[in-house]
Formats: structure tokens, C-alpha cells, sequence
């Protein structure tokens, strides 16, 4: 099992619902995957103030630890002011630096803490237990943002922990959600760890986020990335990948998972099932259709 | 999608169900009354019922195991499995099915007037389903005498191990149709992108102008030609043992 949702806006008028419209299809996702959720949110000025950079961590916050002291650390290691805010089990440290940069501070500053999140759009907000709890400890219903996808799970492949959750991203900007398993994911492991890609979890779908964010870190575009990724990972899977400009979907060859597009002039909405989008503004009169098996669809902003 | 019920039982809507009930439509708002209420109803109902079903948003499991021959109209796509298991009932869909609607139907009718997903009509013994729009792949896979019939075209794998029954598909067909198939017969008006092992195109004689225009005023299809079908059928090679194999076991 495992649920999908995911929603691209057209119509700035929108932005304020993102947060709300995510929720209502995140929770209609619970009966796919009750253990675990997360969500990715693009252009919450908020969370990701325009002009900084921000990367979210998944980080022990015992003994007096708190979203402060950490960004407090990094601070201290990038030489600049560094936010922190927890939002249920991650932190969003903030920064007025490129991604990559207060990236690599963190990971200095803070070596126990995993990072599952960078970029300067992008806040990926995860943790343990059901959709609905999470997303309101996050405060996703009143979030605004022009891009969000969100994931409900139910583990195969890995432990149930903050870290196994959906979202993964791993490249600046980058997001991929899946519903469905990698079968040959540990060989894949190893041959990106021969390359120095190194995963911070044995999650399957990590594996295929840090295939595709190389295959971009190349040059690659969505769609290539994502053909080459066909080639190399095996297994069945929906998966909805998200950029800072791009959010595609593509199944595998014999379409085992589902999946449902919804498109109107105002949004490019995505889910597991119609279930989840049947609350979306004008979804009576949307286009609504089943991608092909073993195809890319990408929209572009 | 709104209807009132009296348009969602207007005879257009409903495509010829035979001897339809006469009693007052019985309105279930899906959303108030619960998709178990619903279906508790529309089961404990003696076969001279007309419901109409409201508001259902993709509810999955809608208008299961109905065994009476009452009328049924859902007004707005529905999820997996609706109508599955029917025995008799007659249920219109106004909009899109999930995965797997009229799985496993006994007799009956089942019309919907959008696209279904994968798996229509899934092991399906009989009764008639109509399809208006798309069928997603795997439409029909393994059934067992139902009858189908697409409006549009059918994904990929579609008729795989088909037993018995006919398919009839206005538009094109995906990949791999009628692989590893039995006695089904397929009648395709469109293109078919592949045909699967031991599915082979077979010659169209008079009995299946006969077959096919019955299955289609059934249907309620209109201005078609039987003339612009192909057929498809088994080869029978798979079926039956082969000594050439006998060194495998």
C-alpha cells in the first residue's frame, strides 16, 4: 500500500488553501498507510523566507536540546545567524546562505542529526504515526505555498522511523514520494556508494531519490532522470517527484500502483486514489486520467 | 453532477435494464448515512427499489453484493470494487469507477458513464458492463461469462486469461490483449497495440455480426457498424498439454 498525494498550483489565489487542500488529501490517504507520513511544502514564506536557504534535520531533542541550541551550533560554524523551529519531529534551520553551504554547516555542526530536507523553496516536515496528527503538529493546514506533495506509508522496506518516511530529498529542491518497492535497491546502494553517494537510511525509495538527484547533479532533466532510474532500480512504483519547477509522475512498466491526475486551470493535482482530491476546488469539471505505465508526465511552473 | 430523481431514472439514463422497478426513488446522501448504512439498505432492499446515491466522492465498496434486481443510481465517480459481486441489480454510475468495478458480478447490469480504472469486470460470471469511457488496463482480466463492452479503448493486458464471455471495445486496445486466453471472444473496432501468447485474430462469420449487434443494442451503442470490428480469439495452443514440454516436469 502506501498513499500519494500531491498538488502543483496554477492559480496564485490558491496559495493560502495549499496547507488545508494537503491536509484533507493526506488524511484520505490514512487507510493506505497509517504508520508514518510526511510532507514536502514549496514557497511557504513562512517556513522558507525568500531569499534563504533552508534545511530541515531530523535530530535527538533531549537532554535541554531544542530547535535553538541547534541552529545556535550551525551558527556558530557558518559565521552567520542561523533560525531553528520544530514542527513535530523535524527542525527547520533557516539561513540567509546558498543550501548547499548551510548544508554542509549542519553536517558539521550537528554529525548525529540525519538531513532530510534542502533547498530554498523547500520544507519536508515528516515523523511517525497518523497523517492527520502529524499534519496538524506541523501546522500544514494553515500553510501557505504554490507546491506540495505528501505521503502516507506503510512500511515495507525499512524500520518505521522519522527517517524512513516519505518525503526524500536529497538534492536542492528535490522531492520523491513512492508508493510501491525496489527490489534490487541494496545493489543499487552499492554501486552509488562506490561513486561516494552514501544513503542515511535503508529505506528502498531513498536509494531512488539519491539515483535521480545524481542523475540531475549531471544534467540531467526530470524526464531523463527518470528513464535512466527505470533502467537501473527494479521493482513497482508510483512516484511523484517535485522540483523547484517541475513535479512529475511516472509508474513502472506494468503500472502495479495506481494513480490518478486531476488537471484544471487552476491546479495539476495527484493521488493514489480519486478519494483524495474529490474535496479540490472544480475537480467536477477537471481532466481526469490514469498516467500510462512506464511514462513520465512533468509540468513545468 | 447534480441530478434530481427523476432525471437520474429518466429510461435514457438507464440503458435497457429490462422490467425496471416503478417506486419512488429513494435518495442516500452517501456522506450522512455511511458507506455501511448504505449498503445495508440498498442490501436489505426486495428488488422493487430505485435509489439514488449522492454524494459518494470516490467511496470504495459502494453498492456491493445486491442480489435483487432493484435499480441503483450513484451520482459521482466512486472507488474500488463498485458494485462488485452484483447479482442482479442494476447500478449506473454517473461519473468515474475505481479499480475493479463489477469484479466478480453474477448478473445484472453495470453502467458507468466515465472511465474505469484497472481491472473492470475482474472474474466476472455474468450480466452486462458498460463502460462509456476508458477501461485502465487489465479490463477483464479472468472472466468467466460476463459480457463488456468499452465505449472508449481498454489498457494494457486486458482479457488476460479470459474463460468465457465476450468484450466488445469501440476505441483501441493496450498491450498484451487477450494473453494466455480460453474462450472469450474479443471484438476490437480500434487499434490493438499487441496481442498476448496464444491470442490470434480470427475471421468474422455471420454468427458474430449476430453476437455482436445483440451485445451492442444491449449496450445501448448507436451507430456503429459491426462490419468495422476485428476478432480475437484463442489459438488454443496453451491450453491443452504439450509431449514437447513433457522434459520440463
Amino acid at each position: 500500500m502506501c498513499g500519494i498525494v500531491g498538488l502543483h498550483l496554477r492559480d496564485p489565489d490558491l496559495e493560502p488553501r495549499l496547507g488545508d487542500l494537503l491536509t484533507t488529501m493526506l488524511g484520505e490517504m490514512t487507510d493506505r498507510g497509517s504508520d508514518s507520513a510526511g510532507v514536502a511544502v514549496y514557497g511557504n514564506p513562512d517556513w522558507t523566507p525568500a531569499g534563504s536557504a533552508t534545511v530541515t534535520v531530523l535530530a535527538d531533542l533531549t537532554d535541554g536540546l531544542d530547535a535553538r541550541t541547534l541552529a545556535t551550533r550551525v551558527g556558530d560554524h557558518l559565521g552567520r545567524e542561523v533560525s531553528g523551529r520544530e514542527l513535530g519531529a523535524t527542525v527547520l534551520l533557516t539561513a540567509g546562505t546558498d543550501p548547499q553551504t548551510l548544508a554542509s554547516a549542519v553536517r558539521t555542526a550537528l554529525p548525529e542529526a540525519v538531513l532530510v530536507g534542502l533547498g530554498s523553496e523547500l520544507a519536508v516536515l515528516k515523523g511517525v504515526g497518523l497523517p492527520l496528527d502529524l499534519a496538524s503538529g506541523f501546522g500544514l493546514p494553515g500553510a501557505s505555498g504554490w507546491q506540495g506533495v505528501g505521503h502516507t506509508r506503510m512500511a515495507t522496506e525499512s524500520a518505521v522511523t522519522p527517517a524512513g518516511s516519505h518525503p526524500f530529498s536529497v538534492g536542492p529542491d528535490q522531492c520523491i514520494v513512492h508508493n510501491g518497492s525496489f527490489s534490487n535497491h541494496a545493489s543499487v546502494r552499492r554501486e552509488l556508494a562506490r561513486r561516494d553517494i552514501h544513503c542515511d537510511t535503508l529505506n528502498d525509495t531513498e536509494v531512488a531519490a539519491r539515483f535521480v538527484a545524481a542523475q540531475i547533479a549531471l544534467g540531467a532533466g526530470i524526464d531523463q532522470a527518470l528513464a535512466e532510474m527505470a533502467g537501473v532500480l527494479d521493482g513497482f512504483y508510483t512516484l511523484l517527484v517535485s522540483t523547484a519547477e517541475e513535479f512529475a509522475v511516472v509508474r513502472d512498466p506494468i503500472a502495479c500502483k495506481p494513480a490518478v491526475i486531476a488537471e484544471t486551470d487552476r491546479y495539476v493535482a495527484m493521488a493514489s486514489e480519486y478519494r483524495a482530491m474529490a474535496h479540490l476546488p472544480g475537480i467536477d469539471d477537471a481532466r481526469l486520467f490514469e498516467p500510462e505505465p512506464g511514462r513520465v508526465y512533468h509540468w513545468r511552473r | 453532477m447534480t441530478v434530481t430523481p427523476e432525471q437520474a431514472f429518466a429510461p435514457r439514463d438507464l440503458g435497457p435494464v429490462g422490467d425496471a422497478p416503478t417506486a419512488a426513488p429513494h435518495v442516500i446522501d452517501v456522506r450522512e448515512a455511511g458507506l455501511r448504512e448504505t449498503n445495508r439498505i440498498l442490501r436489505e432492499s426486495d428488488g422493487t427499489g430505485r435509489y439514488l446515491l449522492t454524494a459518494p466522492r470516490g467511496a470504495h465498496a459502494l453498492a456491493v453484493g445486491l442480489t435483487e434486481p432493484d435499480e441503483v443510481v450513484i451520482d459521482g465517480p466512486t472507488g474500488y470494487y463498485t458494485a462488485g459481486m452484483n447479482d442482479g441489480a442494476h447500478v449506473t454510475v454517473n461519473g468515474n469507477v475505481g479499480v475493479g468495478v463489477a469484479e466478480n458480478m453474477m448478473s445484472g447490469t453495470v453502467r458507468v458513464t466515465g472511465s474505469a480504472s484497472q481491472s473492470a469486470g475482474a472474474t466476472a460470471h455474468g450480466g452486462l458492463l458498460v463502460i462509456e469511457g476508458d477501461a485502465g488496463a487489465r479490463c477483464g482480466i479472468s472472466m468467466k461469462g460476463v459480457d463488456i463492452v468499452v465505449g472508449g479503448s481498454i489498457g494494457h493486458m486486458s482479457c488476460f486469461m479470459g474463460q468465457a464471455g465476450r468484450l466488445v471495445v469501440l476505441g483501441d486496445a493496450g498491450d498484451a490483449l487477450g494473453d494466455s486466453l480460453y474462450e472469450v471472444h474479443i471484438y476490437v473496432r480500434g487499434r490493438v497495440e499487441s496481442l498476448g501468447a496464444d491470442c490470434v485474430e480470427k475471421e468474422m462469420r455471420p454468427e458474430h455480426h449476430t453476437e455482436l449487434r445483440e451485445l451492442l443494442d444491449r449496450a445501448a451503442v448507436t451507430g456503429v457498424s459491426t462490419g468495422e470490428f476485428r476478432r480475437y480469439g484463442s489459438a488454443r495452443t496453451l491450453y491443452t498439454f504439450d509431449v514437447d514440454n513433457a522434459s520440463a516436469y
